[in-house]
C-alpha cells in the first residue's frame, strides 16, 4: 500500500531571505556552470598559448580578419588561418570606471582596438601599462600572453611598445 | 532602384490607431511584467473604446530572459491581457526589439493577415542590481571573443565615441549638451524617469562610467511597458477619426563584434555625393552602417531626399549621448562629422530646426529595453495627433502641427536599427 493521508513535507531549516514584505520581495539564486565549446574557433584559444594571435584570410577573396571567422562576410567563401603581427596601434580606447559585476574587481581598465599593418579588420583587447592620459589613437602597443592559459581571449592583452621620446597626443 | 521596386509590392495601408505608456521607473515592485503591460493595454484600449474583440493578434516585445529569469515571457502576458488564444509571437533584437516588434506588427496589417495587432513591450530590470544587468545586457555581445574582454556595452560605446572626436573633432561638451537637452524635455513629460535641469558641467562633473561618458551621458536600467494599437486603413477610421498612417520602415544590420566592421564607403542618401566623404573609411567604429541602412530604406519608402527638410520631429535611441549625435549623421540630418556642431547649434532642442527626443528620449525618460521602442511610437503619436496636452497634462512639449516624423531604434553597438516613418492624416 503506498495511500498515506498522513504524508508529510519534510521541513527544513533553509528559510528565504526576504527584503520585502509587501510587496513580497524574496532572494532567488541562480548558478550554473555551461560545457561550452569554441568548436570551430577552438585554434585562435590553443594559439594563445603558442604567443601567436591567429586571425582569419579569405581563401577566394583575400579578405583579413584580425579576429577568427572560418566564413568570409564579404564573399561567404571559407577562411584559412592567418598569423597576426604582435604589434600593432591603438584604433580606438577607453578607461572603464565601471562594469558588469563579473569585471567591477579590475576597474579602471583600458580597452582598445588594436588595427594591424595590412589587416582589414580590428581586435579587441585589454590594455595595461599606461593610464588613460598616456592613451592616444595611434599609440604603438604590442602583444603579451599569460603564461598559464585560461584559455579566454584574455590570455593575451597588450602594452605600449616603449618609445624614447614619448609624444602625448589626445 | 531595388527599394523602389519594393515599394510596388508594400501590401496594404497600416496605422496606428492608440497607444499606452506605464511611467517608467527604476523598481516598481509592487506590480509584475504582466500588471504593466496590463495597464499600457488598458490605458490605449480605453483611449479609442476598444473591447478584446476588437484585437486580431499581439507581438510580444521583450529583450532578456535573465532579468527575472523566466522563459516565455510573452505568453504569461498574452495570457493576462485575455488575448489568448489569438495568434501572437515574440520578436527579440536586443535594443532595437521595441523597433523590430513594431515593425513586425505592421507587417501582420500590412499583409493582410490581421486588421488590428497589439504591439506590447515590457522589461523588469529591478529584480537584479545595476551592475549584474550590465553583466546581462553585456551578454549580448560575443561571449567568446567581446563579452571576456570588456562585458561592457558603456565600455564599447565609449571606444566609438573616442574614434568619433578623433575623425571629426566631436567634444566632451557637445555630448554633455546633448544630455542637457533631453534631460530638460523629460521635466514636461510625466512619463519620464529621470526629469532634470542640468548644465554641461553637470554632466562632466557626474562620475566616469567609461571615458569620455559620464554617468550623465549613458541611461539608466528600468521597469517600464508601452502598447501601440495598429490597424489597416478601413479599420483605422472605424476607430478614430485622427490615426496616424505609418507610411514606411526601415530596418539594418551590423556585425555582432565591432572588430569586424568594414572600412568602406559611405551609403549616400540623396542629399549627399560621394565626394562628401572621399577620405572617410565607413563604418569603421565611429558610425552605424545599420542606421544608415535603415535610414535609407524608410526614406525610399517614404519618398524623402531631404530628411531635415521634409520631417518635423524624431524620437530616436539615444542610450549614450554620444550615439545620438551619430545616429544624427546615420539619418542624414547633416553630414557625417557634423553631428557635434548640430547639437552645439541648437538645431535637435525642441524650439530648434528639428526636435529629436522631445520627450527626453532614452536618457531621462528611462529604457526598459522591450518597451523604449514602443514608447518612441506612442510619444510619436501622440504628437502627431496632436493629443499630448490630453495625455501629459501639459501641452510644453507638444510641437505646432508637426507633419511627419521618424522613431528609430538600436541595438547594441549599432547590430540592428530601425526606422519607422509616421504621418499625421490630419
Amino acid at each position: 500500500m503506498t495511500i498515506n493521508p498522513n504524508a508529510k513535507m519534510e521541513e527544513t531549516q533553509n528559510g528565504t531571505e526576504v527584503y520585502s514584505i509587501d510587496p513580497l520581495i524574496v532572494k532567488s539564486h541562480y548558478e550554473i556552470d555551461y560545457i561550452h565549446s569554441y568548436a570551430q574557433d577552438s585554434e585562435f584559444f590553443r594559439a594563445l598559448g603558442k604567443k601567436k594571435i591567429m586571425g582569419s584570410k579569405c581563401k577566394k577573396c583575400g579578405y583579413t580578419y584580425a579576429t577568427p571567422r572560418s566564413h568570409c562576410m564579404m564573399c561567404g567563401a571559407e577562411t584559412e588561418w592567418y598569423q597576426l603581427p604582435n604589434t600593432g596601434k591603438v584604433h580606438t580606447f577607453t578607461t572603464c570606471y565601471f562594469g558588469s559585476e563579473e569585471f567591477l574587481k579590475e576597474t579602471p581598465f583600458n580597452l582598445i582596438m588594436v588595427e594591424f599593418e595590412n589587416v582589414d579588420s580590428l581586435f579587441m583587447a585589454r590594455l595595461i601599462g599606461a593610464d588613460l592620459d598616456d592613451l592616444y589613437i595611434g599609440m604603438p602597443v604590442t602583444a603579451k600572453f599569460r603564461r598559464n592559459q585560461k584559455f579566454s581571449p584574455t590570455d593575451v592583452y597588450f602594452v605600449p611598445v616603449a618609445q624614447p621620446d614619448k609624444k602625448k597626443r589626445r | 532602384m531595388y527599394y523602389s521596386e519594393l515599394m510596388k509590392h508594400k501590401g496594404r495601408n497600416v496605422y496606428m490607431v492608440s497607444g499606452g505608456v506605464t511611467k517608467f521607473a527604476k523598481a516598481t515592485p509592487e506590480m509584475d511584467f504582466r500588471l504593466r503591460v496590463k495597464k499600457a493595454f488598458d490605458y490605449a484600449m480605453n483611449d479609442v473604446h476598444l473591447t478584446l474583440n476588437d484585437i486580431d493578434g499581439s507581438v510580444a516585445s521583450y529583450f532578456a530572459d535573465h532579468f527575472q529569469r523566466q522563459l516565455m515571457s510573452g505568453i504569461m502576458v498574452q495570457d493576462y491581457l485575455g488575448l489568448t488564444p489569438k495568434p501572437s509571437k515574440r520578436v527579440e533584437g536586443g535594443g532595437a526589439t521595441g523597433g523590430l516588434a513594431f515593425q513586425t506588427g505592421y507587417e501582420e496589417i500590412a499583409s493582410g493577415r490581421m486588421d488590428t495587432c497589439a504591439v506590447y513591450g515590457f522589461e523588469t530590470m529591478s529584480h537584479v542590481n545595476t551592475w549584474k544587468g550590465n553583466e546581462f545586457i553585456a551578454l549580448a555581445s560575443d561571449t567568446n571573443f567581446d563579452y571576456p574582454v570588456g562585458g561592457f556595452y558603456t565600455g564599447y560605446y565609449a571606444m566609438m565615441a573616442v574614434r568619433h572626436m578623433h575623425e571629426f573633432g566631436t567634444t566632451v561638451e557637445q555630448l554633455a549638451k546633448v544630455s542637457v537637452k533631453n534631460h530638460k524635455n523629460a521635466i514636461h513629460n510625466p512619463y519620464a524617469q529621470s526629469p532634470m535641469n542640468l548644465t554641461v558641467s553637470d554632466v562632466r562633473n557626474s562620475p566616469m562610467v567609461a571615458y569620455p561618458l559620464t554617468r550623465l551621458d549613458v541611461c539608466t536600467m528600468s521597469d517600464g511597458a508601452a502598447v501601440s494599437i495598429l490597424a489597416s486603413e478601413e479599420k483605422a477610421f472605424e476607430i478614430t477619426d485622427r490615426p496616424v498612417l505609418i507610411k514606411s520602415i526601415g530596418t539594418g544590420t551590423d556585425t555582432m563584434r565591432l572588430s569586424d566592421r568594414p572600412m568602406g564607403k559611405v551609403p549616400l542618401l540623396p542629399n549627399e555625393k560621394e565626394s562628401d566623404y572621399s577620405k572617410l573609411k565607413y563604418p569603421g567604429v565611429h558610425s552605424f552602417r545599420a542606421g544608415r541602412t535603415a535610414a535609407k530604406e524608410a526614406y525610399d519608402g517614404a519618398g524623402i531626399t531631404d530628411p531635415i527638410e521634409e520631417l518635423d520631429l524624431i524620437e530616436l535611441h539615444d542610450a549614450y549621448t554620444s550615439s545620438e549625435i551619430q545616429t544624427y549623421e546615420d539619418l542624414g540630418l547633416c553630414k557625417y562629422g557634423e553631428g557635434g556642431k548640430f547639437i552645439e547649434e541648437g538645431k535637435s532642442e525642441l524650439k530648434g530646426k528639428i526636435p529629436v527626443n522631445p520627450s527626453g528620449g532614452l536618457l531621462a525618460s528611462g529604457h526598459p529595453v522591450g518597451a523604449t521602442g514602443i514608447m518612441q511610437s506612442v510619444f510619436m503619436f501622440w504628437q502627431l495627433q496632436r493629443t499630448v496636452k490630453k495625455h501629459f497634462k501639459d501641452d510644453y512639449l507638444q510641437l505646432n502641427n508637426p507633419k511627419r516624423g521618424l522613431i528609430h531604434s538600436h541595438a547594441g553597438t549599432g547590430t540592428y536599427v530601425t526606422a519607422t516613418i509616421m504621418e499625421a492624416v490630419k
